[in-house]
């Protein structure tokens, strides 16, 4: 009996999810370059424009982690509410109304030093963002309504809003696009390396990441909050307030994805600009999905799809290559990442061939 | 007696056991062969290895002589090796016809033959007087007639060796008897038919030979229903004399624990629990006799706060408790709810894990901060795994991974471990195999000595005749009857249990 085999089924499970997105980038990469390379382009030069940026130059690294940051933050909050099976498709408009408040706290609460002005911006926005997915929450958990519909109407409802304020009441004077005052110095986040926009929200969505994940693993809301995931009547059973938990969780969903707006008023833009956000909130999903809903595996999926998503930017620049295809290779990885079988077959292909090779060669051993 | 199928030394390891250890088997024409084990005994694992649900590690299988290799089962029942499931694979919205049909229809040019399936469908239920309507539609059948259906679907691809998996598990006595005519009558036609089954009782009515799987080895495979008896074949089953009949009456019976008075429950308009008082003593077991669906679900809710209700009073030693679950289960009423997998575990998560649920916030297993003791909960799991007999390679593995029995086990050690004063027991042995039933009924005798009040509701008339010190019958919310075990004979029990009250009171 190998019963020391199933020693550590926490710890293959978490080896499975890890291999399955491995492989499902693997796979997109080279299925993408076999589109690439039948519309007649060379995957070769499409592949070392999109990957030569992010690990050629210290700049073109740190662009790829800037672009990375707020999909940190939207990543994790997806991730976060799945663990109470809620889906949180409102990161977008949260991460306005984080934006915004982020914005205010920046250019009209003045005469502070930056240690407290930062802070201050950052947990407005997470109350802001906190307060939408909340009530949102409250919705759902008392009349059953859907998060998923009440989220995706709120979030047309922020942003129409936000560039309301934008365009209205907050524009500054002489200004042709809908955005409001510029920050005060004290408020903008410190750069990590000089003349990019890698400052220290990604240290702050790192350390997000790992407190969710402590909270997580670690404690008693973590535990209550898995239980009532994964079957809300056996918490019930035993004396698990369900409601609170959901409602909680939710609204710190909610809270994380708005103090991704914040980074990127605090440490990008200086100021709340209309439409900034090119689709965070919903390429939050995905990657969430590809880091298998773990909060920290978060941070290496959203660099994974920040390579690409910069990789556009050489693309379009050096090559006459459509920058479309970045999109399609995403578009690929969240196909297999959603069906793990799938992986699971091709690998079988893979190995059942190796394995008959292997076989042969050992037959051929013993007849020598 | 022509031999139809022959297994030779059939070995199957799976990652970290030995599910068949060079196994044997045969099955002769127009026999009812009963494959008889418990719970990971193996006897699944060779069904499935015949019906090429799944490959042998090692060993042969020859089917009327010649040896095969089905790599699934759709080459299997081209062969006319059946399988009736236990879980009905059946399409609520189509007629039986269609279901029947379904995946092997008649037809040409790509059109199905509708004429000719329902005169096939016709013809066959005739043939075996199965009395079903062909066209109905399949939701609007009893389980026992679905599960005809699902014979049918076997016989419309001309079976020869028919696989029935656990296939009383679902149906009422009844439904039973109903089934075993058709078997008889199947065999009668020269089918060969082998049903897997724990149920002792219903081997010794139905089958013509028991063949016996123990820990994945064959034990028997030659054994005579008709000259043996349930205890004989129990203690080959479980490899040790087992007595699930004997009872063993409370010593020390004390003062009321549990004091219950005026529950009433209204749900849709309805007193599904009306004006029950009872009262369990220190040191007792209140059995709860009832079929199922007479109020005994709401009657738990109420006791252990997972309800509101619209009357009560409850008192724990003299004490009031109200409010919701976790204040029961602080007070020191534990439950043992009806149904484990849906509402006593999480079974994504660990053994040690689930053996917390319900007391996490408790000193043993977390700071004032809120932060888990991490090495603590390892040590009681382990703990708690060893003293309760839990089966399952260490405290990790998920509760997915056990047994039924072995799952329920893990309900059982956390609510006796946390020294409840009362405890609500719903069906603890429901769907557990012998061994865990009888160790279960030792742990609930032991917690009973150390002066526990103890309410036992369940269906199994056996179970609780043999370990209540009192007993009630509930029919439609209300106490029919309390009674000492040993007065009512089963008859009278089950007239009380139907509503036959007045009946008895009128002798």
């Amino acid at each position: 009996m190998r019963l020391d085999n199933l020693k550590s089924s926490k710890y293959s499970n978490m080896r499975s999810s890890v291999v399955n997105s491995f492989f499902a980038l693997v796979f997109s990469l080279v299925l993408g370059a076999v589109f690439i390379w039948v519309t007649g382009y060379s995957p070769f030069e499409t592949y070392k424009a999109i990957f030569g940026l992010s690990f050629s130059t210290i700049k073109g690294f740190a662009l790829t982690l800037s672009q990375a940051t707020p999909l940190m933050f939207t990543g994790i909050a997806f991730a976060l509410a799945y663990k109470v099976k809620m889906i949180n498709t409102g990161a977008e408009g949260q991460l306005y109304a984080g934006a915004m408040a982020a914005a205010l706290v920046g250019a009209y609460v003045t005469n502070l030093p930056g240690i407290v002005h930062i802070p201050l911006a950052l947990l407005v926005a997470f109350i802001a963002g906190g307060i939408i997915a909340g009530l949102v929450a409250i919705a759902r958990v008392y009349t059953g309504a859907s998060e998923i519909i009440l989220t995706l109407m709120l979030n047309n409802v922020i942003i129409l809003f936000t560039s309301y304020l934008a365009n209205g009441p907050l524009k500054p004077e002489g200004s042709g696009v809908g955005q409001t005052e510029r920050i005060a110095d004290s408020a903008r986040l410190m750069r990590l390396v000089p003349q990019t926009q890698l400052t220290i929200a990604l240290l702050i969505v790192i350390a997000v990441a790992i407190i969710i994940q402590f909270m997580l693993d670690r404690t008693v809301f973590g535990y209550e909050l898995k239980v009532t995931g994964n079957n809300r009547r056996a918490a019930e059973v035993a004396g698990i307030n369900v409601s609170k938990i959901s409602i909680l969780t939710f609204a710190l969903s909610g809270a994380i994805a708005g103090m991704g707006g914040a980074a990127m008023v605090l440490g990008v833009n200086y100021r709340f600009i209309e439409g900034f956000s090119s689709g965070y909130g919903f390429a939050g999903i995905s990657i969430a999905a590809l880091a298998a809903y773990s909060p920290f595996g978060v941070i290496p999926a959203a660099f994974l799809i920040g390579i690409l998503r910069a990789g556009t930017i050489t693309l379009s620049r050096t090559t006459s290559i459509p920058i479309e295809f970045v999109d399609v290779i995403q578009v690929l990885v969240i196909i297999f990442v959603a069906a793990p079988t799938m992986i699971r077959q091709i690998l079988n292909i893979f190995k059942r061939i190796t394995g008959k090779k292997k076989k042969n060669e050992i037959a051929g051993g013993e007849v020598q | 007696m022509v031999e139809i199928v022959r297994m030779e030394k059939i070995t199957k390891i799976y990652p970290g056991t030995v599910a068949l250890d060079k196994v044997d088997f045969f099955l002769n024409e127009g026999e009812i062969l009963s494959l008889l084990g418990e719970n990971g005994a193996g006897k699944s694992t060779l069904m499935k290895i015949l019906y090429g649900l799944t490959d042998p590690t090692s060993g042969d299988v020859y089917y009327h002589g010649e040896k095969i290799n089905f790599r699934r089962p759709v080459d299997a029942i081209e062969k006319g090796i059946c399988m009736v499931h236990q879980h009905f694979m059946l399409v609520p919205a189509f007629t039986v016809t269609e279901n029947i049909i379904a995946g092997s229809e008649p037809g040409k040019n790509g059109f199905v033959d509708m004429r000719r399936a329902r005169k096939e469908v016709r013809d066959l239920i005739s043939q075996f007087k199965f009395n079903i309507d062909p066209d109905t539609k399949v939701e609007n059948l009893s389980v026992g007639e679905q599960q005809r259906v699902e014979i049918l679907k076997v016989l419309y691809r001309k079976a020869d060796v028919i696989i029935l998996d656990e296939p009383t598990a679902v149906l009422t006595p009844q439904e039973v008897d109903d089934l075993f005519v058709i078997l008889r009558r199947l065999r009668a036609e020269g089918k060969s038919i082998t049903i897997i089954t724990h149920k002792l009782k219903e081997t010794i009515a139905l089958a013509d030979r028991v063949m016996i799987l123990r820990d994945g080895k064959l034990i028997r495979d030659d054994v005579d229903p008709s000259k043996v008896s349930t205890n004989q074949l129990s203690e080959m089953m479980v490899g040790r004399e087992v007595d699930l009949q004997e009872r063993r009456p409370a010593k020390n019976i004390g003062d009321v624990s549990l004091h219950v008075e005026g529950l009433t429950v209204e749900e849709d308009g309805k007193k599904k629990v009306n004006n029950v008082s009872l009262d369990v003593k220190a040191g007792e077991i209140l059995g709860i006799a009832g079929v199922e669906g007479n109020g005994q679900t709401q009657l738990i809710e109420a006791l252990t706060g997972l309800r509101r209700v619209d009357s009560m009073e409850l008192l724990l030693n003299g004490e009031k408790i109200t409010g919701a679950s976790d204040g029961f289960l602080r007070a020191g009423i534990a439950h043992v709810p009806e149904d484990r997998l849906s509402m006593g575990l999480v079974k994504e998560m660990s053994i040690k894990e689930n053996m917390i649920l319900g007391y996490h916030r408790e000193d043993d297993c977390c700071d004032r901060r809120g932060v888990l003791k991490r090495k603590e909960i390892n040590d009681k799991g382990n703990r708690l795994k060893d003293q309760f007999l839990v089966k399952a390679p260490n405290v990790d593995a998920k509760i997915d991974e056990l047994s039924g029995g072995n799952q329920q086990k893990v309900v059982i050690a956390r609510a006796f471990s946390h020294n409840p004063k009362a405890i609500i027991i719903a069906h603890p042995t429901r769907g557990v195999d012998i061994g865990a039933m009888e160790y279960i009924h030792q742990q609930m005798i032991e917690l009973r000595d150390k002066g526990a009040a103890i309410l036992l509701i369940s269906a199994d008339l056996d179970e609780v005749k043999t370990l209540s010190d009192r007993l009630l019958i509930m029919f439609e919310g209300e106490i029919v009857s309390e009674t000492m075990p040993g007065e009512l004979t089963d008859i009278e029990m089950g007239l009380l249990m139907t509503g036959g009250h007045s009946m008895i009171e009128g002798e």
